[in-house]
């Protein structure tokens, strides 16, 4: 059947297997499929969880879904450590376990991904300046290997394999079950701040003045231009301390279709993005949201991702170390405001260091994501986009990426030579292949 | 704390339901025919909150061991408040038409095994006189349609048991509740081709049911515009409706 991942583009036929236990997932890796030919063939396909990554990381013409595979396994309510498989959603532990005190260390933009491709993609979250990565987080997991040998794999057993799996893409084996630490907080609302930033020199100053706060991020009109490039609100958000726990909400509005896709342009956007700067804001004041609010607020819109019209959107995500984010940012961000491209959310946040995982995304430094409609002028762009950051030492993200060129991967991810040692050792060259990861020639 | 046994437990409405109620304290009693899958959800039911999880391993076509595992359940309980049934396969139509034995087989699954464990849970409810039956049919035995009318007619059969143990029951205080899901994306509709707006997830139609039993409804839509559908479907004259490739 016909699947695309969230940013809609590329899309790619496939055959979808749901294995509803380990054991059928071991099975579907060990039994040789019958071609047209008489002949047989080994598994050759990738993992795939709630298909929340935008582009072609979990795309391949055999895709094995872990959404069946969504028990919860074990649960110690001393120290927090939960065990799970690896089809479980971030929000089903954030439903289970915040009415108990209990967050997860680490959260992405969304809540509708799975622990195995968090694991996977090795996702940020508000507080990576502080806390890193999901992967950091991760007391072990157990890795189906090309052989059907599942392994244990922590910082201290097979720490080679491990480090290589979070943020691996899926590439190593696929991830049965995982172990993560649950974190104990003082309540679930949010107590956000928010400072109205005129430009991008003084938004980075204020995230490095707020070094110290829990959470940050930052919204980024994109298509400002001159003296406000880079304005942004920049939102600072503690844990409540009053002992009340709730779960982040479920429900709300949707997309029920493909809204067309001109309604999205450089007017309607530059409008949203001027209204939205403006709108009323007292940076004095603490304000109290529910955790959904503050951290998923995009999740309230099931299917936002339909606003970007039948052909889908890029999300151009990138990381530049810290001696040159502003002037690199600012040359993206004049790049593509006078290409007329922009996003409704354009989302700037600062990194802490970067950890030992081989293809994980984050380095100390600034991280700007930016949605961009898909049309036929923007691969271009793009292009230019990707030579601005690497000449500024900076990379893309995995898990966002459609598009990159093999060359740029290799100049940005200088460990990727050891992760394909490690696969063409395992045999899982042979077995766990994305679109992506032929593309970049892993 | 309400005692609730889950027949079919590994069907995917029958995990999504027995989650809610675990998230509700309740005790639960699983059956099913795949152990592993038991052990699994029985793990995954006590850490999501559930009092007390039992199961046991059990095959709706064999008949023979019905009664013995209904006592078997009220011997671990006591006594049961929510009987959930919820065990069916989907047919192949072509194939029941070339061969009776297929079609047989269908009705044994999705309508006798029904009756036989009905007969069994009427009479222990009667006499416990309080509980609930719950029963997951489908839409599609509403209306005979050429395209799948061997499940359909076994669904409507148990459709119309229902509605009769209905009033048998009403004065033992025995709620009987028809449960009528429509196009749901679970692994017994592999398949067929989805999307579009009328696929529902498992854990919508879960929610739709526990909300209906919780009202005692007579039948639950799941979800509820299949009511609004099927009211259309039947209203179709059968003049114009034979003629349909539905």
């Amino acid at each position: 059947m016909q699947i695309h991942s969230w940013g809609r583009y590329p899309t790619t036929d496939a055959t979808l297997h749901s294995p509803r236990s380990p054991s059928a997932l071991r099975r579907l890796l060990l039994d040789t499929q019958p071609t047209d030919s008489g002949a047989t063939t080994a598994f050759d396909g990738i993992a795939r969880g709630l298909g929340r990554s935008y582009g072609d990381s979990a795309l391949a013409g055999t895709i094995v879904q872990t959404r069946e595979l969504d028990q919860l396994l074990a649960f110690d309510a001393d120290t927090g450590l939960l065990t799970c498989a690896a089809g479980v959603s971030l929000d089903t532990i954030l439903h289970c376990f915040t009415p108990r005190g209990w967050f997860l260390p680490v959260v992405p933009g969304t809540r509708f991904v799975s622990v195995g491709g968090a694991i996977a993609s090795d996702v940020h979250g508000k507080n990576h300046h502080l806390d890193g990565t999901f992967g950091q987080h991760v007391h072990s997991l157990r890795l189906l290997q090309p052989d059907g040998e599942v392994l244990n794999c922590s910082s201290t057993e097979n720490s080679a394999l491990f480090h290589a799996t979070c943020g691996g893409m899926g590439l190593t084996g696929i991830i049965v079950d995982a172990t993560i630490n649950l974190r104990r907080i003082p309540g679930s609302a949010i107590h956000q701040r928010t400072l109205r930033t005129p430009h991008l020199q003084e938004v980075m100053e204020r995230f490095e003045a707020s070094a110290a706060s829990t959470y940050s991020v930052a919204w980024l009109d994109c298509l400002a231009r001159g003296s406000a490039l880079g304005r942004s609100l920049l939102f600072l958000g503690e844990h409540a301390t009053d002992g009340q726990f709730k779960a982040p909400q479920r429900g709300g509005l949707g997309v029920p279709f493909n809204s067309p896709a001109f309604l999205l342009n450089r007017y309607s956007m530059s409008l949203f993005n001027t209204l939205y700067y403006n709108r009323p804001v007292n940076s004095q004041t603490e304000q109290r949201i529910e955790a959904g609010q503050y951290f998923f607020p995009l999740d309230s819109i099931a299917h936002w991702n339909r606003l970007y019209g039948r052909k889908g959107f890029l999300q151009y995500q990138f990381v530049v170390p810290d001696a040159a984010a502003l002037a690199a940012i600012s040359l993206v961000l004049q790049r593509s405001s006078a290409a007329g491209k922009g996003s409704f959310l354009s989302v700037l946040k600062k990194f802490g260091s970067g950890n030992d995982n081989l293809l994980s995304f984050p380095l100390q430094g600034y991280t700007l994501a930016m949605d961009f409609k898909f049309e036929n002028n923007l691969l271009p762009l793009l292009d230019e986009l990707d030579s601005i950051v690497l000449d500024h030492g900076g990379r893309l993200y995995l898990a966002k990426d459609a598009r990159m060129s093999e060359a740029t991967f290799k100049r940005s991810y200088p460990r990727w030579e050891e992760l394909a040692q490690l696969r063409a050792a395992s045999g899982a060259d042979r077995m766990f292949n994305s679109l992506q990861s032929r593309r970049l020639g892993l | 704390m309400k005692n609730i046994l889950v027949i079919g437990a590994n069907s995917a409405i029958a995990r999504a339901v027995s989650r809610l109620y675990a998230e509700e304290h309740c005790r639960l009693f699983l059956l099913s025919r795949d152990a592993e899958q038991l052990a699994l959800q029985k793990q995954d039911l006590q850490i999501r909150g559930a009092t007390e999880v039992d199961c046991s391993v059990f095959d709706a076509n064999n008949f023979s061991v019905h009664e013995a595992v209904i006592d078997q359940v009220l011997d671990r309980f006591g006594s049961i408040d929510l009987a959930f049934i919820c065990h069916g396969s989907l047919s192949n139509q072509a194939q029941c038409e070339e061969h009776f034995d297929s079609a047989l087989q269908e009705f044994h699954t999705n309508a006798l095994s029904v009756i036989s464990l009905l007969t069994c849970l009427a009479r222990h409810m009667s006499i416990q006189r309080s509980g609930c039956i719950a029963v997951i049919t489908s839409v599609a035995g509403d209306r005979g349609r050429q395209s799948n009318y061997v499940y359909g007619s076994a669904k409507a059969m148990v459709s119309t048991y229902l509605q009769g143990l209905r009033g048998r029951l009403f004065k033992s205080q025995v709620d009987v509740i028809d449960i009528r899901p429509g196009f749901v994306d679970t692994p017994m509709t592999h398949a067929i081709k989805k999307g579009g707006p009328l696929w529902s997830s498992p854990e919508k139609v879960a929610q739709c049911i526990v909300d209906g039993i919780r009202k005692r409804k007579h039948t639950i839509y799941a979800p509820g515009y299949w009511r609004l559908i099927m009211l259309v479907v039947c209203s179709i004259p059968e003049v114009l409706f034979k003629r349909l490739k539905l």
